[in-house]
């Protein structure tokens, strides 16, 4: 107890300094905890994807479609629970900046395979009966304020033309990881209208999602999917979910690895930081700790007594840097719309935080501990400051 | 003013660990700060350089990138019969109706899929673009099922390399070629015959035309005569005003984020070089006391601790510099958000970045010294004295 | 040297001393360090300030120095009083009036013997070459030339001491302070230190004011002016011996 008190007194002695290491440790908890946190966020939608659903898209790529005939042939593939289709829309909501995904669906097979987007059901029904309508997720409602009733006006990229929808509907996620920043509407609408604009481009599909009994069935119906078409003028690449939204990641991997690398980054700087205040701290003290090798304590009671100071800093810094991140990761996911689908702090982060804290701690007083454990009784006692 | 910046100097080199600590943390947010301007430039000088100033490109109005542009014959036609067409040897139009498409392919080694452009040209593809050189091989030859593979491309997909093939539409592409395009964006591209690929594509029209202009400032009364045509639904850039475009989106992202970064990790550094200052003046009380004793102003001594935590900063922005730029012989391939295909890109320094890395990090050590070194300047000289 | 043209008459007192009151606040309670002293300090002279703890010597020789200012009263320095200067003025004319010697010697550290001499030198308008030969001087003058460019903590206590003199003389002050200048050195370094300051006052008329507790180091002034609760008490005039 004693020794604790010592500890304390010690860390309280130059209060400005003590003040200044724990507001960068905190800094530095925070930041790390929230770069991994929205690191973890670009995994969260292929982590929320399901291994019972398949996606079949054209084998070239994205970009290519298939024809809407090959619904029927898939469905009558043998483990194939349910199939719906998308089709990527692509369009701009007033500037290309307002970047959230819109896809043209089927809109009663699509939320059936889809259960996590919860809708009630008077809205359901008006979206299913109105051509024109469409749906968003909770959090692009509130990225943008629509309201059930909202005209949405989209000017068409991928598809040109002005396109105006009727919100008949806001969806909520079964889970907070699920995707509530995505738009939905009639593929019949965007089909009719390019029957009539570019009849060419009619009747194809983006990606077909394909619901099968069994997951463990995953590699066998994909290949008899893509059997069936192989040497068809549209061949097709069937993937569980999972990997396809692997895939979409894998694409600006660089970045992301980039980032992590950045969360190490500031530990390091921390630790630079943290280093330095104990080495001073330790160099100013270095006639008391002769003082106490003179009473008799040994090299490891004086070598304790900084590791202790040290550790006790980064842990307050800790708590604290940790107890902040939640708020922070709720306010920067309020910051960046619907850039992000989902800004949960997972509890690896959390523990994560706690090691990095411990290790800054623990480095930090390595050196000054070996110096002040070896630091000869005469010697100590003749430096001053 | 009078100031013993000797005296600055001296202190930090006398306290070499503390330095070395101090400064370190700040090397490593310059390190930061610097690798990503770097890696803004890369990208723009990759995609720019991609471009030539006399060349124009038309693609649909509206359209963000070739990849979602349409140009059908028609109007293909049109655009090739302008006066503003330079002609290249045998009065032949130095024009090229291209064909872009993404296609996946698998990396080599983790087999991950990415998507990459294939373009498909004609011969006057390559004579439009005199940076880009056959390096490996020979050019695919017209109306063949050959392509040719930019240098990054074939290091780092699958069946890319030389001798190799591809499989993509239902067809086997066997690679003849790998072109060097001078580090700019076709060096993470595919091309191949248009009329061939279109076929496999099922297009029926074009994605883009290219041209070299007979005169360069003709641009604008081609540019206005396009816009104004009612039959035309393209609009036309000059190639270097396009690629420039092209990198906008990611380019804004990387130093959008890069920023960010960096001004929260400077928050730890400029606290690091605080703590360090503040440890400065508290053993130096007496020292201070003296120097105002023989007649240094309060200003003088406010200079010399600033000086010192500039001088700080600036060693910690140095070394962050040399960190970075050993950056540069390290590339990148990320996605390009414009055109959703993969794009290779370096690290390129230039003195721009070296002057804001340095200002950045004197910036940190004003910062993190103002209030130390107020603390100095102000103290009173019996009292700090006695500190002795 | 006697500083440059003087601006008062030649026969008056350079230092006069007129009702100085000097107020502390410790701990909210007001302390009376000096109370009303007057005295004057002719050009020239040597003179020992001795007194106990508290009695205000050192309180004295800073607001001789211009580096603390009294609460009331008058400080005629060479016929300017100095209470009125403003701060940054005052710190103009320590540097041009004053030379310092302090009892833990207040060298820089982390610069060599000859650059700390140099310091003062920093506030004139002397080139760098100048500077540097001035400093040289100086450190010659206190049998230091060869240890120009050693570091303060490779010279002993007395080496010390006379780098202090040297910083202190360099800028040809008119008055040169010294607070317990032997107070940290033992008995040879400081009659090597009393000398030198005896030979500065001697040959150079340098006007000398010295704090200090120690009888054999005050036998070295010419008047010791002994100082009780804050007034002076005696002035003797001392026996000087020829050495």
């Amino acid at each position: 107890m004693f020794y604790l008190g010592l500890i304390l007194r010690n860390a309280l002695r130059h209060k400005l300094r003590s003040l200044l290491t724990l507001l960068g440790l905190v800094v530095a908890i925070l930041a790390f905890g929230l770069i991994s946190t929205v690191v973890g966020a670009w995994y969260a939608n292929s982590e929320a994807a399901s291994n019972a659903r398949l996606v079949t898209r054209n084998a070239i790529s994205l970009a290519f479609s298939m024809p809407i005939s090959y619904k029927q042939k898939i469905r009558a593939v043998e483990g194939v629970k349910d199939v719906s289709y998308a089709n990527w829309f692509g369009g701009v909501y007033k500037d290309p900046k307002n970047f959230f995904p819109q896809f043209a669906i089927d809109p009663e097979s699509y939320l059936r395979i889809y259960r996590d987007y919860l809708l009630p059901e008077d809205d359901l029904r008006n979206f299913i009966r109105d051509r024109k309508g469409c749906i968003v997720g909770r959090r692009l409602a509130q990225a943008y304020g629509f309201k059930v009733g909202d005209t949405l006006l989209l000017k068409g990229g991928i598809f040109p033309g002005d396109w105006e929808f009727v919100i008949r509907g806001i969806y909520d996620g079964r889970e907070s990881k699920t995707d509530t920043s995505q738009m939905f509407f009639h593929w019949d609408l965007l089909n009719e209208t390019m029957k009539k604009v570019s009849p060419r481009r009619a009747n194809y599909v983006g990606v077909y999602v394909v619901e099968i009994g069994n997951p463990e069935d995953a590699a066998p119906v994909s290949e008899a999917i893509d059997k069936l078409f192989k040497n068809s003028s549209w061949e097709t690449l069937t993937e569980t979910e999972q990997a396809f939204q692997l895939g979409f990641v894998s694409m600006i991997e660089a970045i992301v690895a980039a980032i992590r690398l950045m969360s190490y980054v500031v530990i390091v700087i921390i630790l630079a930081v943290m280093a330095n205040t104990m080495a001073m701290t330790a160099r100013e003290r270095l006639s008391e700790y002769a003082t106490l090798k003179a009473l008799g304590f040994g090299p490891r009671y004086v070598a304790a007594l900084i590791f202790g100071e040290s550790l006790t800093l980064a842990a307050i810094g800790a708590v604290i840097g940790i107890a902040l991140t939640f708020p922070a990761a709720r306010g920067f996911s309020a910051l960046t719309g619907t850039l992000f689908p989902t800004m949960q702090v997972a509890d690896a982060t959390v523990w994560r935080q706690v090691a990095s804290a411990a290790i800054v701690g623990v480095l930090a007083a390595a050196l000054p501990a070996w110096r002040a454990a070896r630091v000869k009784i005469v010697d100590g006692l003749r430096s001053i400051g | 003013m009078n100031v013993p910046y000797l005296y600055s100097y001296r202190n930090l080199w006398a306290r070499k660990l503390t330095t070395l600590l101090t400064a370190g943390g700040m090397a490593l947010v310059v390190f930061v700060f610097s690798a990503v301007l770097m890696l803004d430039a890369g990208l723009q000088k990759t995609l720019v350089d991609t471009g030539s100033w006399d060349n124009a490109v038309v693609t649909r109005r509206g359209a963000e990138s070739e990849v979602q542009s349409i140009v059908d014959r028609p109007q293909a036609s049109t655009i090739e019969s302008q006066p503003e067409v330079a002609l290249g040897p045998g009065g032949v139009a130095m024009l090229s109706k291209e064909s872009v498409v993404l296609i996946s392919l698998n990396k080599r080694g983790t087999g991950q899929p990415a998507n990459v452009i294939i373009r498909g040209t004609g011969p006057t593809g390559l004579a439009l673009r005199p940076q880009l050189h056959i390096v490996q091989g020979r050019m695919f030859r017209p109306g063949s099922n050959e392509i040719i593979t930019g240098r990054s491309v074939a290091e780092r997909f699958a069946g890319a390399g030389l001798g190799e093939s591809l499989r993509f539409g239902g067809r086997e592409w066997v690679v003849v070629g790998v072109f060097d395009a001078g580090k700019s964006g076709f060096d993470s591209e595919v091309w191949g015959d248009v009329e061939q690929l279109m076929q496999t594509f099922r297009r029926s029209v074009f994605s883009s035309v290219i041209f070299k202009l007979k005169d360069s400032n003709g641009f604008d009364a081609f540019a206005e005569r396009i816009r104004s045509d009612p039959r035309l639904t393209v609009e036309a850039k000059r190639e270097t005003r396009y690629y420039a475009d092209q990198s906008e989106k990611l380019s804004a992202f990387i130093s959008y984020l890069g920023l960010v970064l960096s001004a929260i990790f400077s928050i730890g550094a400029m606290i690091g070089a605080m703590i360090t200052m503040y440890a400065a003046v508290a053993n130096r009380t007496a020292e201070i006391g003296a120097l105002r004793a023989l007649g240094f102003q309060r200003s003088a001594i406010l200079l010399t601790f600033l000086a010192e935590s500039l001088l700080l900063s600036l060693v910690g922005g140095l070394v962050g510099l040399v960190l970075a730029s050993f950056m540069q012989f390290f590339s990148i391939s990320t996605i390009n958000m414009q055109s959703f295909a993969e794009l290779a890109f370096g690290f390129t320094l230039n003195p721009g970045i070296v002057v804001r890395s340095l200002l950045f990090a004197l910036f940190m050590g004003l910062v993190g010294g103002f209030l130390p070194a107020l603390r100095a300047a102000g103290m009173n000289i019996v009292d700090s004295l006695r500190a002795a | 040297m006697p500083g440059d043209v003087p601006a008062g008459d030649m026969h008056a007192p350079l230092i006069s001393i007129r009702r100085v009151v000097k107020n502390y606040i410790r701990g909210g309670q007001t302390v009376e360090v000096l109370t009303g002293i007057s005295l004057d300090i002719a050009r020239g002279e040597f003179v020992a300030l001795m007194g106990p703890s508290g009695s205000g010597k050192s309180t004295l020789l800073n607001l001789i120095a211009g580096i603390d200012k009294p609460t009331s009263g008058e400080l005629l320095i060479d016929g300017e009083d100095i209470t009125r200067l403003a701060e940054s003025d005052l710190a103009r004319w320590r540097a041009a009036k004053v030379g310092f010697i302090f009892q833990f010697y207040n060298l820089m550290p982390v610069l060599s013997a000859l650059e700390n001499v140099e310091l003062p030198l920093l506030l004139t308008n002397l080139s760098r070459r100048d500077r540097r030969e001035r400093a040289a001087l100086a450190l010659e003058m206190v049998g230091l030339a060869d240890r120009m460019d050693h570091t303060p903590n490779e010279l002993s206590g007395g080496q010390q001491q006379r780098v202090a003199i040297a910083r202190a003389v360099v800028s040809d002050p008119q008055i040169l302070v010294a607070d317990e200048p032997t107070g940290d050195l033992d008995r040879t370094s400081a009659s090597e230190v009393l000398g030198m300051l005896q030979t500065l006052n001697r040959e150079l008329g340098a006007t000398i004011v010295m704090v200090t507790h120690d009888a054999r180091a005050a036998s070295a002034a010419q008047v010791i002016m002994h100082l009780e609760k804050g007034v002076l008490e005696s002035r003797e005039e001392t026996v000087q011996i020829k050495h």
